[in-house]
């Protein structure tokens, strides 16, 4: 199935999307990765506002290369997500219910999606290009001094993306290949 | 006796930043092509045509084929009979400097592992030299992302576990990286030398055309059967499943120890890339 989605999502919006379904995502999305997550914990220890509402927002973990005059962005594919698994609970928790990266993720941070209704999307990696083409402005809320890790608010029209962990748990990185390996089983079956 | 200047090295550095990160080696884009053809899964063959595609959108729009414009790896085939005129290694920094910053290509680098601190430049390269007969200079930048390298590994195996050990531990290798490392993936595999060679032969494994197989028939046949198993396992593009899983794998080998068989992974993406120009 192919889904739109615009930010902020709700929940019940979701709610309907499987492991292995498109989403085209319309919106605000934010960018943050490793330095980035490092100091919205720090904020949050001291009992801080982020630098953007968390209900119904979506993460982006991307570093993009900077942008040519006349480009609004340069190529911006994610990074690897496990890296962020250490952080992603909390925000979850604080009703952040998008994350967009790619690569597994750890058991804790499926509970926390079951948990809170969220969802974890997959953009296209290595395909960097391809991504930013999506993306019609950019510009960085905070934290400059991280260089390609500050984060940044991006609009973004139709950003292309792939449901990896629904909101039920179901993960594709575990489901695509079983399937597809039980189409060679059968295969053969049939086959000889 | 060849003269080679600092800024010679420093400008032809600054142009393969450039090229690499931008252009995918003819023997890279041709696999990546073909494994669009021949990706029977769906999912997989969806998503190999995307990254065809980005391909086509890096070199329309000289952007970067991925963000991660890597660590710049720069490998020195030095020739004896050539003299360099200045400091070689600053020649070569200040070439990723220029590359990285002419290029909009991004910054990378912290300038230490635990203190971290963007050196704002991408460098220091990762330089690697070797003396060799002649008088000219080849040089080869390998960007490398991170997003694969950190699914790299390295084990000191027992000799008796011989060469099924040392496949067992290459596809454990790929199940453990399953779909950080951006597949359709590359592998460099070193066997043999020391703890510190075999890091090095499987990194320099990566510099060789994946249609190459190792000259050795013995290890080109390994290479094939490797191959073959790692894309039994199902993984696929990005691992949504499929066919696809790796796109090529080479071996570097080493003579080694009496009492060992050291075997290291460098793990490589669909964006494996290099360029070289001689002097």
């Amino acid at each position: 199935m192919e889904y739109r989605l615009n930010t902020p999502v709700t929940k019940e919006e979701l709610s309907v999307l499987r492991a292995g379904d498109r989403v085209l995502l319309s919106g605000t999305v934010y960018t943050a990765r490793d330095a980035a997550h490092q100091r919205m914990m720090e904020r949050l220890d001291r009992g801080e506002a982020l630098p953007f509402a968390l209900e119904g927002s979506a993460i982006y973990y991307v570093g993009p290369t900077p942008e040519r005059p006349g480009q609004v962005i340069g190529s911006a594919g994610p990074t690897t997500s496990g890296r962020m698994d250490k952080f992603s609970p909390r925000l979850l928790e604080l009703g952040q219910p998008v994350m967009i990266g790619k690569g597994a993720r750890s058991r804790e941070v499926k509970e926390a999606i079951v948990r809170n209704g969220a969802v974890y999307l997959a953009a296209m990696g290595g395909a960097g290009a391809v991504m930013s083409a999506s993306v019609d402005s950019a510009a960085v809320v905070c934290w400059e001094d991280l260089g390609c890790e500050a984060v940044r608010r991006l609009h973004v029209t139709d950003m292309p993306l792939t449901v990896v962990i629904d909101s039920l748990g179901n993960d594709l990185y575990e489901t695509g290949p079983e399937a597809y390996l039980k189409s060679l089983e059968s295969e053969n079956e049939t086959g000889n | 006796m060849k003269i080679i200047s600092a800024a010679q090295i420093t400008q032809a550095v600054a142009e393969l930043c450039i090229r690499a990160n931008r252009e995918l080696p003819p023997d890279m884009e041709s696999a990546m092509r073909l494994a669009e053809k021949t990706e029977p899964w769906p999912i997989g063959a969806d998503t190999m045509s995307v990254l065809c595609r980005n391909i086509d959108a890096a070199r329309e729009n000289g952007l970067p084929i991925c963000q991660d414009t890597g660590c710049a790896c720069v490998f020195a085939e030095l020739g004896q009979d050539v003299h360099i005129e200045g400091d070689f290694e600053a020649a070569v920094n200040a070439g990723v400097s220029r590359g990285y910053t002419e290029g909009y290509l991004r910054k990378s680098m912290v300038q230490d592992p635990l203190r971290r601190g963007n050196t704002g430049d991408n460098t220091p390269a990762a330089i690697t030299v070797w003396l060799v007969p002649g008088d000219s200079l080849k040089l080869t930048v390998a960007p490398k992302g991170f997003g694969s390298e950190n699914m790299s590994r390295l084990a000191m195996l027992k000799p008796a576990d011989g060469v099924e050990g040392v496949k067992r531990f290459v596809l454990e290798t790929v199940k453990l990286a399953g779909p950080n490392p951006c597949p359709p993936i590359v592998l460099g595999v070193g066997i043999g030398g020391t703890f510190d060679k075999v890091a090095y032969l499987a990194k320099h494994a990566l510099l060789r055309p994946i249609d190459q197989p190792n000259p050795d028939p013995f290890y080109g046949l390994l290479e094939k059967e490797l191959l073959d198993e790692i894309n039994a396992l199902g993984i696929g593009p990005q691992g949504f499943g499929g066919k696809t899983t790796a796109l090529g794998l080479n071996i570097e080998t080493m003579p080694t120890h009496v009492a060992g068989l050291p075997v290291a992974v460098n793990v490589s993406c669909h964006v494996t890339r290099r360029a070289s120009t001689v002097l």
